[in-house]
């Protein structure tokens, strides 16, 4: 076990990948460079050398700016023998690319009667929350998850991270990955040696018999931070990571959710036909009988992303907007005096 | 031209026949209710088909788009799969999922046509990057018309191609027309020459109709992709004599009679075959009994189709993902 940051896990999968398996390249704008720091051997370009030295030009493939072409290539390299894994930075580029994603990548296993198989990972990163403007702030997972044929993580620690990303580049299918900015930094022990994380297995980060959190992405450490809180008020919280939201953990949803009667839900992405949308539907059909409260959700508002840092961290699912939900839905009044959450 | 071997001369006879009479076939189909929706012919386009099949391996890929049969009979595919694909029946060659627009026969290469117009462009590049990283030799060819020329896939791929050397080949279909637009008033300059801004060649072949001339110039790419030399943009001028698709009405008439005419009088079928004899590659009664054996394998392909079953409902849900084969949770 070793300590590894969040950028650091997802190096250290992508390393072992490339070690693993000839035909796995990584492409993408800026992969020489290791400006993301994701294709470098260690913490500094020069540690141990970066990808480049170790794997060289054939594999490690700079890209021209051009995600549409970049995606539809990696697609068809996926289907002629290839394992790439592409690094679109940051999520907002998706869209350039949408047709391939939608009408290529998701749909030509299914169109071509199974012919096609396409191991392709789509790695980008989530970078709301740092004043970077309504163009580069998108969470877009939940507009991938209306896609059947793909495959979406959404790993919130490094542990998972790393394993997670290892089962993706395993995968025979099409694996979007989104990586939020504000867990680049969270730092957690990490075991170096391979592991795989399988697809559609849940995480129980917090056991608890009153609420269920199911928490997705960078929404996970607040969840966590509102029941460590909570328990202090005398609440047990449970807070469930789904990690994968397709496939998601609908058993391990469902079972909590019958154990404890109450579920909110903290998602990052916006509100309208998000994940927290489906997996409160996923309850509802379900676990109706469970329920001893209405579901809650905690998303970011059906609005743009403002630049001015006053106005946007309002936004996005926190400690204090989860634990409010948490108290509400416990039918528990707010603490009048300080708690340890308003106090941050 | 002359050192081709006469069996490759007939072979190229063969199959832009299987083509014409293949889509000949699904016409009637698709206007007796045989086909549900629509398909695009090549009738008129064999030769540019053909000519670009023929001069690549068996072991080369090849993308495509809605105006799709011919793509891979040309490239081998066998008739009977494809026939039952269009009628949707679970023997059809992606079991009854893809239907005219999405034919692939990966037996043959063929990594699938498209009913997105330039879509699958990218498809092909990224074939040809597997060919690089692999060093397996191989080389990729995407299909698509002079509509598509117009997308900005085609330039990102290019451009791509270009940096990387990849062994693709760019072949444009000009047929003069994108569904009713005429491409002289939508696409600014000359197709073929948009490759010099890429730094690769970019070849016109102004006889489409005559399968050696595109033969010619499409080998000429492969063996330059093939042995190192990266892309080529190939356009080639050609004529489809049907409607953009079978049973398609269009209240204005945006072709010229005549010009139709006047293509019909350079059809590629009946001027090689005119050509074969005249050279003595083969006798009039040899063409006479390979337009027969052609027929009698469109005719057994449209059994085939009938007879076959049609998939089960539970097919709907396979292949969405390899691990888990039922994606739905319905
Ligand atoms: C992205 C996209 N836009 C529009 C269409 C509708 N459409 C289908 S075929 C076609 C014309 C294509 O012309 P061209 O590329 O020249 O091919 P051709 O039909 O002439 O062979 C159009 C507009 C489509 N299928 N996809
Ligand atoms: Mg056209």
């Amino acid at each position: 076990m070793t300590v590894m940051s969040y950028l650091g896990a997802i190096g250290a999968a992508q390393r072992e990948a490339m070690e693993a398996d000839e035909r796995v390249i990584i492409i993408g704008e800026d992969v020489e460079a290791n400006v993301y720091g994701t294709t470098g051997a260690g913490k500094s370009r020069k540690d141990k050398g970066d990808f480049l030295e170790m794997f060289g030009k054939n594999r490690i493939r700079n890209t021209p700016i051009s995600e549409e072409g970049i995606v539809g290539a990696a697609a068809g390299a996926a289907m002629t023998g290839l394992r790439p894994i592409v690094d679109l930075s940051y999520s907002s580029f998706l869209y350039m690319a949408m047709d391939q994603f939608v009408n290529q990548v998701a749909k030509n296993r299914y169109m071509f009667g199974g012919q096609a198989s396409m191991p392709v990972v789509f790695r980008s990163a989530m970078f709301y929350g740092l004043s970077t403007g309504a163009h580069h702030s998108d969470r877009p997972y939940p507009m991938f998850m209306n896609v059947p044929g793909l495959k979406i993580i959404t790993p919130a620690t490094p542990s998972d991270a790393k394993g997670l990303l290892r089962a993706a580049v395993d995968s025979d299918d099409p694996v979007l990955t989104f990586e939020a900015c504000t867990l680049w930094g969270s730092k957690e022990e990490v075991d170096e040696a391979e592991y795989r994380i399988p697809l559609g297995v849940a995480r129980t980060h917090r056991e608890g018999s009153d609420v269920t959190v199911v928490a997705i992405s960078g929404a996970v450490p607040e969840a966590i931070k509102a029941a460590n809180a909570l328990a202090e008020e005398g609440l047990s919280v449970e807070v469930l990571d789904p990690r994968t939201l397709v496939p998601l953990d609908r058993e391990a949803i469902v079972a909590s959710v019958a154990r404890t009667g109450r579920l909110v839900v903290a998602d990052p992405a916006h509100r309208t036909c998000g994940a927290a949308a489906e997996i409160s539907a996923l309850v509802a059909e379900e676990a109706f009988g469970s329920l001893r409260a209405p579901i809650v959700r905690v998303t970011t508002p059906d609005t743009q992303i403002p630049f001015s840092p006053a106005i946007e961290k309002q936004l996005y699912p926190d400690a204090m907007k989860i634990a409010a939900a948490v108290r509400r839905v416990c039918d528990v009044p707010e603490p009048a005096q300080e708690t340890a959450l308003s106090a941050r | 031209m002359s050192t081709l071997p006469n069996e490759t001369l007939v072979e190229m006879q063969r199959r832009m026949l299987r083509i014409r009479r293949f889509d000949e076939r699904a016409s009637k189909m698709v206007k007796r209710g045989q086909i549900p929706g629509t398909v695009h012919t090549s009738i008129g386009q064999e030769a540019q088909v053909v000519g670009a099949t023929m001069a690549l391996g068996d072991d080369d890929y090849m993308s495509g788009n809605h105006r799709s049969h011919g793509h891979p009979i040309g490239k081998g595919s066998p008739l009977g799969p494809l026939m039952a694909e269009l009628v949707g029946k679970a023997t059809g060659v992606c079991g009854g999922k893809g239907g005219s627009l999405h034919l692939a026969d990966f037996n043959v290469g063929s990594l699938g046509e498209s009913g997105i117009v330039g879509s699958s462009i990218p498809i092909a590049t990224g074939a040809a990057l597997s060919s690089k990283v692999l060093d397996n030799g191989r080389v990729a060819l995407a299909f698509f018309g002079d509509g598509a020329a117009n997308q900005g896939c085609l330039y990102e791929s290019m451009n791509m191609a270009g940096v990387w050397d990849l062994p693709v080949i760019y072949l444009c279909e000009n047929n003069q027309y994108a569904l009713s637009t005429p491409a002289h008033t939508v696409t600014s300059g000359v197709i073929a020459e948009r490759a010099a801004g890429f730094g690769m060649p970019g070849v016109r072949v102004e006889d489409g109709q005559d399968v050696l001339k595109v033969y010619e110039a499409v080998s000429a790419a492969v063996e330059n992709a093939r042995s190192g030399g990266g892309p080529t943009l190939v356009e080639v001028i050609t004529y489809r004599y049907n409607e953009h698709s079978e049973g398609l009405r269009l209240g204005t008439d945006y072709r010229d009679a005549l010009e139709r005419e006047s293509w019909v009088g350079r059809d590629p079928i009946l001027s090689f075959r005119k050509h074969l004899v005249d050279s003595g590659v083969a006798t009039e009664d040899e063409m006479d009994q390979l337009e027969i054996d052609v027929l009698a394998e469109v005719e057994e392909a449209f059994e085939f189709s009938q007879e076959s079953p049609f998939p089960e409902p539970e097919v709907a849900f396979l292949d969405l993902y390899t691990d888990n084969p039922i994606g739905a949770h319905a």
